[in-house]
């Protein structure tokens, strides 16, 4: 009888390991198999099966010496973004073709240190640029949802893989980075918990870079309790990244007890778009019915410069983009194309190793920080900015948290959007604004729409007050109830 | 917003990314289709509003004025396309 | 001389327009955002950490003694420390320059303006407009001579903490150029912000020269980049301007551009690798935080400065009486003022500087010897000037035996016994001496006595020779003029 080991949560599959109920190496064969069997979704790039089972027997070894930590065998997927020591790491990119890092993210490190154990690179939007997972250099990945009978649909994006294969039950648990909602768009596509910090809770050292200030790392699991779990040991002061919090972690796990009674939750009003999909708009109206009837304080809220959060985000992020790629140029790693003197090798290795929606972004970036247009482009959006967060400074004095739809759609087939670079951005329309503040989102998944495609929920918190926001998130969860499998799961 | 062929030129050449001359135009359409629907920041009142410069309130952290790294060579060198004698290679440079 | 040297060209006289900009390589044991060793002569890559050599994911964290010596250099040079300040990135393509783009501050430098005083040898001064001092990375070294085709990248040195010091265009010939060089180089050194060995590259300058006719408006530019010596400087400016008024002359217009000075050749040419007409799309590094200064820090490393060598400067003409350009001499030489103190003990300060200033740097100079490494201490220096005030020996004979103490390190004391080279103070053997003269020249005797009374000088040499030089001048023209006019009345 083949295992269902693969199907439990971060925080199950403890507690059967603490108990001795399986090992940890029968733990990661199953996460094994069912990441083959789902090999039809493309959302895994690289296989790190044979290294997963000398950790897995590691780990059953420090726990038979009672030496077991706090995530002692608990296999997770990690975002190809994520540098990983030994470990090819492309970003999704041919321009990271062949390389293999000599280090270990942070984050990474501490997810091995609480004795979790890598298992698979997940596929990714090349560079962290896209929300459908199409601009891979891996090529797309398919959303487990897709029915099985009509077109393959898009997982969302960036974190795609990591999605994929989380909703798919292969894995756990899976690292993510969002941006501008790269891992909440994603969980909402697939019907999984994607869960942003706040900009500087986690190291974004070892994390190839997109746009600096915006990247953050988190996780995506199939509970708000697994995420809890995976941010409490991802999360935490770094000296090696100066953008990095010198805060305490809360207790996560005991913010996830107690109910939601007289908590302030905040509506923005500027997100009721005309163009919101009748399903997307009923689903909104029943999770604040939801917080209503658990004893939540509901009100609107005004968040005025909504409307310009993503032209300001299309340019601050293609701006920072288009510096930080600039390390790629065939010199010192990656792939290099014969050139005749350097800046010949640059231009080639460049246009032939970055995908079409990178080259775009990195001209958009390079053109609003040219000579002449910097402060009617850059500066002007990190003043607009300081206009949103200070929306959110206002709102957050009237309530704890805001409850908004993830995405403005379930998940679309794929190629629907690729010719259409304008339609793609405004997937990220209700996870941009929090990602411009710096704030703490979670998604959510919330229930099905008429297509029986998952839809999320997001919820916004204070800067650095993840346990309220988790709090919020647990009691939404548990009156969405058990949320189905897709159908293409293991 | 529209951008010109040759602003389309000079900033592929600026970032390094090659272009061929048939790509230019397209290129500049999509480009201002983009910026043109960027431009709607033009009607946020920024007057007298500083830029962000960083998300959260913080200091920059400094370190102290110690050597804990970088002699590792061979890490360094591990993933050059072209390495030669402890340098990376690049074709001819002419100053 | 009154002013500035001018070059007169084929139509008139032309003036100089000097602008520096100084490479300050900041004293520190690691570089400026990574652990990596600074110090100098390592194994090419052999203090390269994963951060210099921009590997994907690595990020800058500033190191803290680099901003204590940019402020300190500012406040020594009486600037206006900002309690603000940004780093930029500067963005280009070089493949000495790993991220694709040099951290640097832009639009707010930590160190404002500022100014520094220029004493020339006519007793002209020069007060030089500081216009900014910043933080930056130094870029890493190209070599090409290893074979034909390729260039080698050596990155020891890429993201070493440099101080730029900019001038204002104050500078008006090369000379005072080289002055405001060394100058500044003894601040440096007085302050223990920089070493300033040129010959190890911890002081470059990059010079702004044009010409214009005297007193019209600015001439176009032209940008000399890495000067690593005085000499090279004063050369490479001198040289550039000529170049520029020939090129002027022959009806022709100088272009702005970037150019390089072979010694060799003792030319400039312009340098071949474009620059993108200088597009470096600067904008805040995400990956930093402005860099703010309490006024507790600042006095603090106010208080930390020695004494500079402007006050030195100001000490030394008001306390020894010195001119102020041999003062400005002394000080520019890390060790000079102190030798000068302990050389002028209870001795005229004024003579003993010109000594110094005028004979020991000489012979320093030409035997390519540091004061350091003196073989006349500052204690034999003084006592050769001693002999000079007690009248032991005249100022000619004492230069012959400073000649002598520099070569043989021997006292002057010594040299005076063992060479019988005391003055001669015994006017018997005086009057001896000009009894012989007058006799052995009575048509000289007679032209005196027929009123032309200059063959007096002429009986002051005769006497002189004959006592080789060790007749006390003033008594020999005592006696002769006594004798010959007594010889006349009788």
């Amino acid at each position: 009888m083949p295992s269902d080991l693969h199907r439990l949560g971060v925080a199950e599959a403890t507690a059967r390991l603490a108990a001795g109920d399986c090992s940890a190496v029968e733990l990661v064969e199953a996460c094994i198999a069912a990441q083959e069997a789902a090999a039809g979704l493309n959302a895994v790039v690289t296989d790190t099966a044979e290294q997963a089972r000398t950790a897995a027997r590691h780990a059953d070894q420090r726990r038979q010496r009672n030496e077991a930590r706090p995530l002692e065998g608990i296999p997770v997927a990690v975002k190809d973004i994520f540098c990983t020591r030994g470990v090819a790491t492309t970003a999704g990119s041919r321009i990271l073709d062949g390389f293999v890092p000599a280090y270990e993210s942070t984050v990474g490190a501490k997810l091995w240190d609480a004795g979790a154990i890598l298992l698979g690179k997940t596929n990714m939007d090349e560079f962290a640029m896209g929300s459908s997972n199409e601009t891979s250099r891996w090529g797309p990945v398919r959303n487990p949802w897709s029915p099985a009978d009509g077109p393959a649909l898009v997982p969302g994006g960036s974190s795609g893989g990591s999605a994929a294969i989380v909703a798919a039950r292969a894995v756990p648990a899976a690292l993510g980075t969002d941006t501008g909602g790269s891992i909440r768009q994603p969980a909402s596509f697939c019907g999984v918990v994607g869960l942003k910090p706040t900009y500087g809770r986690c190291s974004r050292w070892g994390i190839i870079a997109f746009a600096s200030s915006l990247d953050q790392a988190g996780p995506l699991t199939r509970s708000v309790a697994d995420a809890a779990l995976i941010l409490q040991h991802i999360a935490g002061f770094d000296p090696k990244d100066s953008t990095s919090a010198d805060l305490p972690v809360p207790d996560l796990h005991s913010a996830l007890q107690g109910d939601v009674k007289g908590l302030r939750v905040g509506i923005p009003a500027e997100y009721r778009l005309d163009t919101l999909p009748v399903a997307v708009g009923d689903l909104w109206e029943r999770g604040i019915a939801w917080f209503r009837a658990a004893g939540a304080e509901l009100s609107d809220v005004s968040l005025p410069h909504t409307r310009y959060a993503l032209p300001a985000y299309y340019i601050v992020a293609p701006a920072e983009a288009s510096a930080n790629l600039a390390r790629y140029d065939g010199v010192r790693f990656g792939r290099r194309s014969t050139g005749e003197d350097p800046d010949d090798l640059y231009t080639r290795t460049r246009r032939e190793g970055f995908g079409e929606e990178v080259r775009r972004r990195i001209m958009i970036g390079g053109y609003v920080l040219s000579e002449g247009y910097y402060d009617a482009y850059y500066l002007r959006a990190q003043q607009v900015r300081t206009r949103i967060a200070e929306d959110f400074q206002a709102a957050f004095r009237e309530v704890d948290v805001l409850l908004t739809p993830t995405a403005p759609s379930s998940a679309f087939p794929q190629g629907a959007k690729t010719d259409d670079p304008l339609a793609m951005y405004v997937n990220d329309i209700f996870t941009v604004p929090a990602s411009l503040a710096g704030l703490p989102a979670i998604s959510i998944p919330a229930g099905l729409d008429d297509e029986r495609l998952p839809l999320g929920l997001q919820l916004i918190g204070r800067a650095f007050d993840e346990a309220t926001l988790l709090q919020a998130a647990a009691a939404l969860e548990a009156a969405v109830g058990t949320v189905p499998s897709p159908a293409g799961s293991a | 917003m529209a951008l010109s062929d040759d602003d389309v030129r000079r900033v592929a050449e600026l970032v390094r990314i090659g272009l061929d001359e048939s790509e230019v135009k397209p290129l500049g359409e999509e480009l201002s289709r983009i910026f043109s629907w960027i431009e709607a920041l033009r009607e946020v009142d920024v007057e007298d509003v500083a830029p962000m410069t960083s998300v959260v309130e913080m200091q920059l952290r400094e370190r102290d004025d110690a050597v804990t790294e970088g002699d590792c060579r061979d890490r360094i060198l591990g993933n050059a396309p072209a390495a030669d004698e402890g340098h990376f290679v690049v074709p001819r440079v002419i100053e | 001389m009154t002013g500035a040297r001018t070059i007169v060209g084929a139509t008139g006289e032309w003036e100089l327009v000097i602008g520096l900009e100084v490479h300050a390589q900041v004293a520190t044991r690691s570089k400026l955002f990574s652990g990596a060793a600074t110090e100098f002569g390592a194994e090419p890559n052999a203090q390269v950490s994963l951060v210099d050599a921009a590997m994907p994911g690595m990020l800058p964290v500033i190191n803290r003694a680099a901003v204590d010596q940019a402020v300190r250099t500012g406040l020594a040079l009486g600037a206006e420390v900002n309690r603000f300040s940004v780093f930029d990135r500067k963005n280009y393509f070089y493949p000495d320059l790993p991220q694709g783009y040099q951290i640097s501050q832009y639009r707010h430098p930590i160190v404002g303006a500022g100014e520094l005083r220029v004493d020339m040898p006519d007793g002209r001064a020069r007060v030089v407009g500081i216009e900014r001092l910043h933080l930056e990375q130094d870029a890493g070294k190209l070599v090409h001579d290893r074979n034909a085709t390729d260039s080698h990248v050596d990155l020891n040195r890429a993201g070493i903490p440099l101080m730029e010091i900019v001038s204002r265009p104050d500078l008006r010939d090369w000379e005072e150029a080289g002055a405001y060089l060394r100058k500044l180089r003894a601040l440096l050194r007085a302050v223990g912000s920089c070493d300033g060995n040129m010959e190890q590259g911890s002081l470059r300058a990059d010079a702004n020269v044009s010409v214009r006719r005297p007193g019209a408006p600015l001439g176009t530019r032209c940008e000399i980049k890495n000067l690593n010596s005085v000499r090279f400087l004063m050369r490479a400016i001198e040289v550039e301007a000529r170049r520029q008024v020939a090129v002027i002359e022959a009806g022709e217009a100088v272009h702005q551009e970037t150019r390089l000075y072979d010694p060799q050749r003792n030319e400039t040419r312009a340098m071949r690798s474009k620059e993108d007409a200088h597009d470096y799309r600067y904008f805040p590094d995400p990956d930093l935080l402005p860099l703010c200064l309490s006024e507790a820090r600042i006095e603090r490393l106010r208080d930390s400065l020695p004494e500079l060598p402007e006050a030195i400067r100001e000490r030394l003409i008001g306390e020894y009486g010195l001119t102020p350009y041999d003062a400005s001499v002394l000080v520019a030489e890390p060790d000079a003022p102190g030798f000068f103190e302990a050389a002028s003990q209870g001795r005229n300060g004024k003579r003993v500087a010109n000594w110094i200033v005028t004979n020991l740097f000489g012979a320093l100079n030409e035997a390519g010897r540091p004061l350091a490494e003196s073989p006349v201490s500052a204690e034999a220096l003084g006592q050769l000037v001693g002999l000079i005030e007690d009248g032991t020996i005249s100022d000619r004979i004492a230069r012959d035996v400073f000649g002598e103490m520099f070569q043989t390190g021997a006292s002057p004391q010594s040299i005076v016994e063992a060479r019988g080279l005391r003055q001669i103070q015994d006017t018997d053997a005086i009057d001896a001496a000009i009894d012989t003269a007058l006799a052995a020249n009575p048509g000289q005797l007679e032209q005196y006595r027929a009123g032309k009374t200059k063959v007096l000088g002429w009986f002051v040499g005769q006497v002189m020779k004959a006592t080789r030089g060790q007749a006390n001048p003033a008594l020999v023209n005592a006696r002769l003029r006594q004798k010959l006019d007594a010889d006349g009345a009788g």
